[in-house]
């Protein structure tokens, strides 16, 4: 370090301790407000996995692959092959961690009492346990043993409303691609429970292979549902499955399937710089009159540099390293209570008391705090650059002092 | 030659609707090597004067030549310049740095011009002992006494070599003794090591060291005069 820097770098040091007491309460305001910072962020990041999560759970996975017309027309006519060749290929290497081929059809189902529409998912179990698509809850029964069963589970919320129960037959109804009437009775063999109600009621899961003889399509699908385990770095590999499907196949991801949740996303990412900007300003106004304060207490001492030949510039240089110095502990300290705080906290927050209605934004009852580096480093960021931008005021005025009136000031 | 030269020198402060005179046409030259008091009563400017020549304070007209330079002509980046690597300042109290110490203080101006660490450590040290400080290097100045506080500030002042010494009340808060002793120091380094001194002191024990006295009064020049140096004792 050359001899201004280190000049300068110690009497910001010294100068920082000259008032302890003084500094101590910044540093423990900034140091809570940081650990305030990253517990919110924390917080919302952990309700925000959590609803992106069940929403994929529901989707499923983070890229899906549809013949080009299923989307406005979900019928069987727009089923799509089995992936082969290349697809496959790429379904099979990572970052793609699993994938599911599954038959989507709208349908009736029928018990002796009661019909309603729904939605029949033909799947493959393990393919789809590997997915994490499975219902939450097999309250009676079981689910369904292999992409062959040819029982059908229903959720909780439907057997009651089709007054059927476990082990009774319920009739399946819906369209072959030659739009006659393909149906097939079937025993219910599990009763499943989800987060959300209304999915309980809308999807009914039977074996793929069985469904696919009942419509007469062979081994077509209506979708394939890719994950890799990250929603948020979904943009860096759909393009190699979009690639390996060929321009006869639409592949899109979870964020341009679900916008809501994507929205979500975006909002909540904003939110948590949001809250971080509001802590920090809240907190400067304590950092600005630090600053202030130990500028007029050494107004005589400012202008003696000056005096001495010390540029204004060397002088600015050595207020705003006094505010960094104050910034970067009140980081490690915020930063250190925060790990310290949420990491016993990462296995679950009960929050059942509190959580009515939650349910329906996608989110269950225990809350899940996830600390991630990037919110420390943007906290960080936040805490750096507007501490710096706070203190330039107050290190600027001292600056420009006037050598001769401060070094007269009384 | 020339260390200081002033030429028709103005100054005028505000003091709420009253215009006080600082300085009024106040020319002046100082030869490298003289040892120089400004006195005078309080008010006559001689601290403005002393500030107009070590770029402290601007003149609203006039010129100031310090070496080859127009003070006068520079902005305040430059002006620092100049009192950071031409000219020694020691002010009547506040001229420590609090968290320094004795020696950091020393050090303050050459590690601000970039000398390198040995050099600057061996001169400082050297400095403390020949204003008597040696053993107290590490003090703080809260841990010194006024006299011994001045003495690091003359080392201070005399460490980086500066061409020039401007020294505005530098007895005020010391007791005859310090007094004496500091302006024992002031004599030796003006004679031995040629450092031109500029004191401003309306302390006529301090004047009588001088071999040059200007007087000041309402901000004129009312008297330049050589006189003999005598010391404290005759004051």
């Amino acid at each position: 370090m050359g001899g201004v820097s280190r000049i300068v770098a110690v009497l910001a040091w010294r100068n920082l301790w000259r008032n302890y007491r003084r500094t101590l309460i910044m540093l423990l305001a900034i140091g809570i407000g940081v650990w305030a910072m990253i517990f919110m962020s924390a917080l919302m990041r952990g309700m925000t996995d959590q609803m992106v999560h069940n929403g994929l759970a529901v989707l499923p996975g983070e890229v899906q692959i549809h013949h080009p017309r299923y989307r406005s027309d979900p019928s069987v006519v727009n089923s799509m092959p089995s992936p082969t060749g290349e697809l496959l290929a790429a379904l099979e290497k990572p970052p793609v961690s699993a994938w599911a081929a599954r038959v989507r059809v709208p349908a009736v189902i029928a018990s002796e009492r009661d019909s309603r529409g729904v939605t029949l998912l033909g799947v493959d179990p393990a393919a789809e346990r590997a997915l994490g698509s499975l219902p939450d809850e097999i309250l009676q029964g079981r689910f369904l043993t292999d992409a062959a069963d040819r029982g059908v589970v229903l959720g909780a919320s439907l057997a009651r409303k089709l007054d059927t129960e476990l082990g009774k037959r319920v009739v399946i109804m819906s369209q072959d691609p030659d739009n006659n009437v393909a149906d097939r009775g079937s025993r219910v063999v599990g009763i499943y429970r989800a987060r959300l109600a209304s999915n309980e009621e809308q999807f009914v899961y039977a074996g793929r292979e069985v469904l696919q003889q009942m419509l007469t399509i062979g081994t077509a699908v209506s979708e394939v549902a890719v994950s890799a385990n990250d929603y948020r770095q979904v943009d860096s590999w759909a393009p190699a499955i979009e690639d390996a499907a060929g321009d006869n196949l639409e592949v899109l991801t979870w964020m341009e399937l679900d916008t809501f949740l994507s929205s979500m996303l975006s909002m909540q990412d904003g939110f948590t710089l949001i809250l971080m900007v509001v802590i920090f300003v809240a907190l400067s106004f304590g950092l600005v009159n630090t600053l202030a304060m130990a500028v007029f207490e050494r107004v005589r001492e400012i202008g003696l540099m000056q005096a001495l030949g010390m540029r204004p510039s060397l002088i600015l240089y050595q207020l705003l390293l006094e505010s960094l110095y104050l910034l970067v502990l009140g980081l490690i300290l915020g930063n250190g209570l925060a790990w310290l705080t949420i990491k016993p906290l990462e296995s679950g927050i009960d929050i059942s008391g509190v959580a009515q209605g939650m349910e329906m934004m996608g989110m269950g009852t225990t809350l899940y705090p996830a600390l991630a580096y990037q919110d420390m480093l943007m906290s960080t960021a936040v805490v750096i650059v507007l501490g710096l931008l706070a203190s330039l005021l107050p290190a600027w005025r001292a600056a420009r002092l006037d050598p001769v009136r401060a070094l007269n000031k009384t | 030659m020339s260390a200081i030269i002033c030429k028709d020198l103005c100054k005028t402060f505000r003091q709420g609707e009253e215009v006080i005179t600082g300085l009024d046409n106040v020319s002046l030259s100082i030869d490298a090597g003289e040892f120089v008091c400004l006195s005078g009563p309080s008010g006559s400017g001689k601290t403005t004067l002393l500030n107009a020549m070590g770029g402290l304070d601007t003149p609203d007209s006039g010129e100031i030549t310090v070496g080859s330079q127009r003070l006068d002509q520079l902005g305040k980046g430059e002006l620092a310049d100049i009192r950071l690597n031409s000219i020694g300042f020691v002010f009547q109290a506040y001229n420590l740095i609090p968290v320094l110490s004795a020696r950091e203080n020393v050090e303050f101006i050459m590690q601000v011009q970039g000398v390198p660490a040995a050099q600057r450590g061996q001169l400082a040290e050297q400095v403390l002992a020949d204003v008597g400080l040696q053993g107290m290097e590490t003090r703080l100045p809260a841990e010194l006494s006024g006299g011994q506080q001045q003495r690091v500030a003359v080392a201070r002042a005399i460490a980086s070599k500066p061409r020039l010494v401007l020294a505005d009340e530098p007895t005020a808060n010391l007791d005859t003794h310090s007094a004496a002793q500091l302006m024992d120091l002031f004599v030796a380094l003006n004679e031995d090591k040629g450092v031109t001194f500029v004191i401003s002191t309306h302390d006529t024990r301090v004047m009588g060291y001088a071999r040059r006295l200007v007087r000041l009064q309402d901000g004129r020049l009312i008297s330049d005069e050589a006189q003999q140096p005598h010391g404290m004792a005759q004051a």
